[in-house]
């Protein structure tokens, strides 16, 4: 995956770069697999490997395939970004070591979902019915930004089809 | 794409189970992964496939951006729809407890049918950014 990120970055070739966005998703979803996530997998594998590929291919056949200008080095972004590492990196360190039982994430409202889901929902996988029952404003709010993305690039690019002056 | 023969007959071949399985990941999420959003996607990705290989001129005759477009608003109003109706049943928004005579029952009908709102958005929102970036000038 680092090789992978690396390439995108030093690829001048807008082509090749999304095709590696598409390996880079790909390898995530196998990630996700191993952590036994599989609706997330299976979302990356979908979303990040398949539709964005396919998003951004359709944008380069609209403009260039290549780099304009070959990227400077600039001093203060890559301070900026190393920094951004480093406090990561620390922070981190702090972090309760994965899939640990005292977790804050494993003791708040996970346990009751895996206790009371089946029963109070009747859906056998937790992660549905965590998503669309236990926390419905949140999905409904997912739904909505999707929906104003749509619109956003239909106010953008144009209705299509519907007129031409 | 005018003489991709082979392209052309293994898209057809496949293009079927494609939208098969969007429909069984939207259907079955409730047991194994998968729901709306992904279902959306692979449906979505059936669509886009076919428009890739057969012109997007045909796949705006088969789906219609028209169509699609008020699609994407049918799955947020289906999803809402189901939060005021449980308001209106005397509920909290969005608690599926009292759209069925039993809990259990309410919480499945409830699931299924926020998660078909997802897909159907997903879905269209989908084609509708494809025929935006595919357009020419008019697109």
């Amino acid at each position: 995956m680092a090789v992978t990120a690396l390439a995108i970055a030093i690829t001048p070739n807008l082509f090749a770069a999304a095709m590696l966005f598409g390996i880079f998703s790909l390898l995530s979803a196998a990630v996700f697999v191993v952590l036994d996530a599989v609706d997330v997998a299976f979302t990356e594998a979908a979303v990040g490997a398949g539709i964005s590929t396919i998003l951004m291919l359709a944008t380069l056949a609209r403009t260039a395939s290549r780099q304009r200008a070959g990227p400077r080095l600039r001093a203060f972004p890559l301070a900026l970004a190393v920094g951004l590492v480093l406090i990561l990196a620390w922070a981190s360190a702090d972090r309760p070591r994965f899939a640990a039982p005292d977790a804050p994430a494993n003791v708040h409202v996970a346990p009751r979902y895996l206790a009371q889901g089946p029963e109070e929902t009747g859906v056998p996988n937790v992660v549905t019915a965590v998503l669309a029952s236990y926390r419905g404003y949140d999905t409904l709010g997912e739904v909505t930004v999707i929906f104003t993305a749509g619109v956003g690039v239909l106010a953008l690019l144009g209705f299509g089809g519907t007129r031409r002056d | 794409m005018q003489h991709h023969i082979v392209l052309k007959v293994a898209a057809k071949l496949i293009l079927p189970f494609i939208l098969l399985f969007a429909l069984y990941v939207q259907f079955h999420g409730d047991f194994g992964p998968g729901g709306g959003f992904q279902a959306g996607v692979i449906f979505g990705a059936g669509i886009i496939l076919y428009a890739l290989v057969f012109g997007v001129d045909h796949a705006r005759a088969v789906v219609a951006p028209e169509v699609v477009r008020a699609v994407a608003a049918l799955g947020v109003l289906l999803y809402t729809g189901v939060g005021v109706v449980s308001l209106l049943l005397g509920a909290n928004f969005l608690d599926y407890d009292v759209l069925a005579a039993h809990p259990v029952a309410g919480q499945h009908l409830g699931i299924l049918l926020v998660e078909l709102g997802v897909g159907l958005t997903v879905t269209a929102v989908m084609i509708v950014l494809f025929y935006a970036f595919t357009g020419t000038g008019d697109g």
